[in-house]
């Protein structure tokens, strides 16, 4: 997070402190609420596509060899991509502190 | 309705049929409304109006007034100017958004037919309902017969969608006692109204060229001075509030001001009434002046923002000064207008003695009789400087 005096003042809202740039959540990293974190098991995974439709935060999108991966910045650990993987290969690990 | 209406000239008409006319003249885009007694007439009148083309605008019927102001939010947003209507419960059940509409600078504009809140059930006339909806941020004014319903309602518009304030503006009127009254209206003619007010420009407006959020989430770090804008753009809304009227009365000869006196220049008592009762109280005036008395009266036009300077002015001077309040704050002072204007007097020198007293709830008639009792305790308080506690007029014990 921004420092205080980094923040508007009072005098510098946007009209009815409207966000006038669009896609600006992307500019707030919410990663850092998640506990537990997708891991995939490329062993058992199909490449259906299923968790990167299912992510309500449209965070999962495909790495280099092919297979799902989660954007850490925004993942938040809700679980639905494993709750909803056909193959079970998705597994929610802890974060280590 | 029948036939058309002559502008121009008096006529006839119920109040609640002027303020449907007054948003028809004013060209309104959308009304989304649901009906709720005594406000029925104006949305029965607004839905025919639309329904027989006359007025070329959407009518959205809503399952309720929660949802009737939601969408209000949402058409204003999108740039429609935007109209409805409510009272009472009605009033009630739309709390939350009031809030939201204000805060988001929508500059939607409502008519209030003032009633009591249950329980027990009562359809009839008070302040409760607006009294309870005091905070909402919203411009609030009172009307005293059926002209100032039309007229306000016209000016609404105008003053909200002002670029400088873009508020909304909530309309109040006394349920019933003007609602349903028949009163001799003057409506002007179109062309004169689309002058005093240009089609609806609005500060800003969802767009798909331009996309912007509206009502985001305002995080610590920024609640704080979203308050402090929204606030400050109510009491800035004080300038343009005195510039339109000034306009409305060159165009229309019809003048208002945030606070408005009857024979109050030399008086020692004066009463200060808010909504249509002062419309008895000054026939009142008329018969204690008749007898040699220096009494006046005070009336609230403009209840938010509070014209606390205007206010000061009008009873400077006078010896005592009453305060009839139509609603109770529960567990405080007892009228939430006489706590307002008591406190808005606390640091000044001069601070007359305050007599309150708490009248015509839930549709209860304020008679002469009942003006003069008041009168007569008020004259005895600045007489002898023992201020009564404030009261209930009229209650049975």
């Amino acid at each position: 997070m921004a420092a205080q005096s980094a923040q508007p003042k009072w005098t510098e809202l946007a009209v009815g402190t409207a966000i006038t740039v669009p896609g600006s959540a992307r500019f707030n990293r919410t990663g850092d609420w998640r506990s537990v974190r997708p891991v995939w098991d490329h062993a058992k995974c199909i490449r259906c596509g299923v968790c990167v439709v299912y992510c309500p935060e449209g965070c999962i999108g495909w790495n280099a060899q092919g297979y799902p991966d989660a954007d850490l910045e925004y993942c938040k650990g809700c679980g639905i991509c494993a709750r909803e993987c056909w193959t079970t290969c998705i597994r929610q690990v802890e974060e280590e502190v | 309705m029948s036939g058309p209406i002559v502008a121009g000239k008096p006529v006839g008409m119920e109040v609640s049929i002027a303020i449907a006319e007054a948003a028809k003249l004013a060209d309104v885009d959308i009304v989304a409304a649901y009906p709720i007694t005594p406000q029925t007439h104006i949305v029965e009148h607004l839905a025919e109006i639309v329904a027989d083309g006359d007025l070329d605008a959407e009518f959205i019927p809503v399952e309720s007034e929660h949802s009737a102001m939601s969408v209000c939010c949402g058409t204003s947003a999108a740039g429609a100017r935007t109209f409805t209507a409510t009272s009472s419960q009605g009033l009630a059940l739309m709390h939350e958004i009031l809030f939201i509409a204000s805060a988001l600078r929508l500059p939607i504009v409502m008519a209030v037919a003032n009633r009591s809140l249950s329980g027990p059930i009562s359809i009839w006339n008070d302040h409760s309902d607006v009294m309870a909806n005091r905070d909402v941020g919203w411009v609030q004014v009172f009307a005293e017969n059926g002209q100032e319903s039309l007229d306000l309602t016209i000016w609404a518009f105008r003053l909200a969608e002002d670029k400088r304030v873009s508020l909304p503006v909530m309309v109040n009127f006394d349920g019933f006692m003007l609602s349903h009254v028949v009163e001799p209206v003057t409506l002007p003619d179109a062309e004169t109204v689309r002058k005093f007010l240009p089609p609806f420009e609005p500060l800003q407006r969802l767009d798909v060229d331009q996309p912007r959020s509206f009502g985001p989430v305002g995080i610590p770090d920024i609640y704080t001075e979203a308050k402090k804008a929204q606030l400050q753009t109510l009491l800035d809304s004080y300038g343009p509030i005195l510039e339109t009227w000034a306009e409305f009365e060159q165009v229309f000869g019809r003048q208002y001001r945030p606070i408005e006196t009857y024979r109050a220049e030399d008086a020692e008592l004066l009463m200060l009434t808010m909504g249509g009762l002062g419309e008895t109280a000054m026939s009142v005036v008329d018969e204690r002046r008749a007898k040699g008395e220096k009494v006046g009266l005070v009336r609230i036009r403009l209840w938010r923002p509070f014209p606390f300077a205007e206010f000061k002015r009008a009873i400077a001077g006078c010896k005592a000064l009453a305060v009839l309040d139509r609603a109770i704050s529960f567990g405080g002072p007892l009228g939430p207008v006489a706590s307002e204007v008591k406190a808005a007097l606390y640091a000044d020198a001069h601070r007359p003695p305050i007599v309150e007293f708490v009248v015509g709830l839930g549709g209860r008639d304020v008679t002469f009789a009942d003006f003069h009792r008041m009168w007569d305790e008020t004259a005895a308080a600045a007489r002898t400087g023992q201020v009564p506690a404030p009261r209930m007029v009229g209650l049975r014990e």
